[in-house]
């Protein structure tokens, strides 16, 4: 019985020699290599001890920049929330007496929720809300993972090389 | 007399099943090892411990029986494999003679059997028996086809294991396993004296134990996981170390055959004393094991699998006319350069 497959019509398969259709010398030759890879440096993270450390280009979970003086940037306009598509953040705004007028009293991401895909970042018009390199997130229960304020705000300095890169990016 | 045989039993078989949980460990590494991988390192220094986890795991497992199966024989086909594996250790000789004293205590739980090889050949055809009742007794498509695939697969590949085995029998011109040992322990070690034999054995044990590149019994990616599909907990585990033990005792069968068994050429001229030259030969038989246990696991890591018909061609095209022309060739150098 003969299948059609790619390898064995003629106009794509190669034509096999006489010392590859003997078969032996071809196996001992693929022994041969895999046992070369026996000795190979491996390419094995060992997680928990060696953690990955992630490019600036990364997307982890999203954060709120926190301002050197203990403020946050965002300006609650809401655009993050209105793009965030499996609507995993809640903004709710407030004046303040700040230059920027107004503050979000509450902004929560629903961590269950978030998908990463960075459209929040995308959209601030602030660079309020960027991701981060942090990816180690799990819960012992689902209410541990809505991120309120004190979860999210990360000072700027911790920040920089994001903010850097989407600088670079953007323009 | 009797508790000679039961401690060497005892010792067999707890060298062997520490050497089968040890197989599937060295097993995973050389697999890890061949992908860059680093492999099982976890449990205990080096991952050594291993083998003691996986045990409990499946010991711990519930024991489904599927309610299509046929009870009695999806019972018994997981026990007919393990007893068909463990069986032919029975008369491999491990050693020469143990001398305690005056009393001498050859090391072979049978020993005196003076028709070794036709007993390996009868019994690795029952382990036929245990694959093909597990895949027809389970009820489920799978494990059916498995059975199937592996009662044709082993049945071609036995012609080609036999006339590989001719040719040892015709050289040594004994059916003993100690003769076979002694005639090559006198002149060169069957694998130099018949190659093209040794090739045909070789290849037709990895058909015989279900190995890469005849694992089409088993063929995950096409049947789920072949005859043991509908087997969990410890009947699972049975097939599993049926399946190792089927390699070790493929390999220490090979040994004897082809590659000498407890001989060690030039060992004999050093005039050690017969219990050093005793331990010299079990650890000898031992490390021939052993590396002819690394080789089954290298190729299973090489080479991809067989498609079906491919198999059978290789089977009965291919080995069995080359298993004929290695009789003739046999036939001709046991008259024209050894007499």
């Amino acid at each position: 019985m003969q299948y059609r497959t790619k390898y064995n019509n003629p106009s794509v398969a190669r034509k096999l020699t006489l010392w590859e259709k003997l078969y032996i010398p071809e196996v001992i030759r693929g022994m041969i290599t895999t046992f070369k890879h026996l000795f190979r440096p491996k390419f094995t993270r060992q997680y928990p001890e060696e953690r990955w450390d992630a490019p600036a280009s990364f997307r982890g979970r999203p954060v709120l920049v926190m301002e050197d003086n203990g403020v946050e940037r965002c300006v609650a306009c809401g655009l993050c929330s209105r793009v965030c598509p499996p609507l995993a953040i809640e903004v709710r705004a407030s004046e303040t007496e700040l230059l920027k007028e107004r503050y979000p009293v509450v902004f929560e991401i629903n961590m269950l929720r978030c998908i990463f895909c960075g459209y929040c970042e995308e959209v601030c018009p602030e660079e309020a809300i960027i991701m981060s390199k942090e990816y180690e997130l799990s819960f012992r229960d689902p209410s541990e993972g809505i991120f309120g304020k004190d979860k999210l705000l990360v000072p700027k300095a911790e920040l920089q090389e994001r903010l850097d890169y989407l600088a670079k990016m953007r323009n | 007399m009797v508790i000679e045989a039961l401690i060497k039993i005892a010792i067999v078989l707890f060298v062997v099943l520490t050497g089968v949980s040890y197989t599937v460990l060295v097993e995973r590494w050389v697999c890890a090892w061949v992908q860059d991988r680093i492999g099982p390192n976890r449990v205990g220094p080096l991952g050594l411990f291993q083998p003691l986890a996986d045990v409990l795991k499946l010991l711990l497992k519930e024991d489904i029986e599927p309610l299509m199966a046929q009870k009695w024989f999806h019972w018994v086909a997981p026990v007919i494999s393990i007893a068909v594996a463990f069986s032919v250790l029975a008369i491999v000789p491990f050693g020469h003679v143990l001398m305690l004293g005056n009393h001498a205590i050859p090391l072979t739980i049978a020993s005196g059997i003076n028709i070794g090889v036709l007993y390996i050949v009868a019994l690795t055809s029952l382990g036929v028996y245990g694959i093909t009742l597990a895949g027809w007794s389970s009820g489920s498509k799978y494990s059916l086809l498995g059975g199937l695939r592996s009662s044709a697969q082993m049945i071609s590949y036995e012609l080609t294991l036999g006339l590989g085995l001719l040719s040892v029998i015709m050289l040594s011109g004994s059916l003993d396993l100690n003769t076979i040992i002694n005639s090559q322990a006198q002149g060169l070690w069957n694998v130099v004296r018949a190659p093209l034999g040794f090739l045909l054995f070789f290849v037709s044990s990895f058909a015989e134990t279900n190995r890469q590149p005849f694992d089409l019994p088993e063929a995950e990616p096409e049947l789920v996981g072949g005859y043991h599909t509908e087997y969990s907990s410890m009947k699972f585990a049975l097939f599993f170390l049926a399946e190792y033990a089927n390699i070790i005792t493929a390999s220490a069968v090979m040994t004897v055959l082809f590659f000498g068994g407890w001989h060690l050429p030039f060992v004999d001229q050093l005039g050690l004393s017969s219990l050093a030259m005793t331990i010299i030969g079990v650890l000898a038989f031992a490390l021939k094991v052993i590396g002819l246990l690394f080789v089954f696991i290298w190729v299973r890591w090489t080479v991809p699998r067989f498609r079906y018909d491919q198999l059978m061609n290789l089977g009965w095209k291919v080995l069995l006319p080359l298993g004929i022309l290695n009789i003739i060739l046999t036939a001709f150098e046991k008259i024209y350069l050894i007499a």
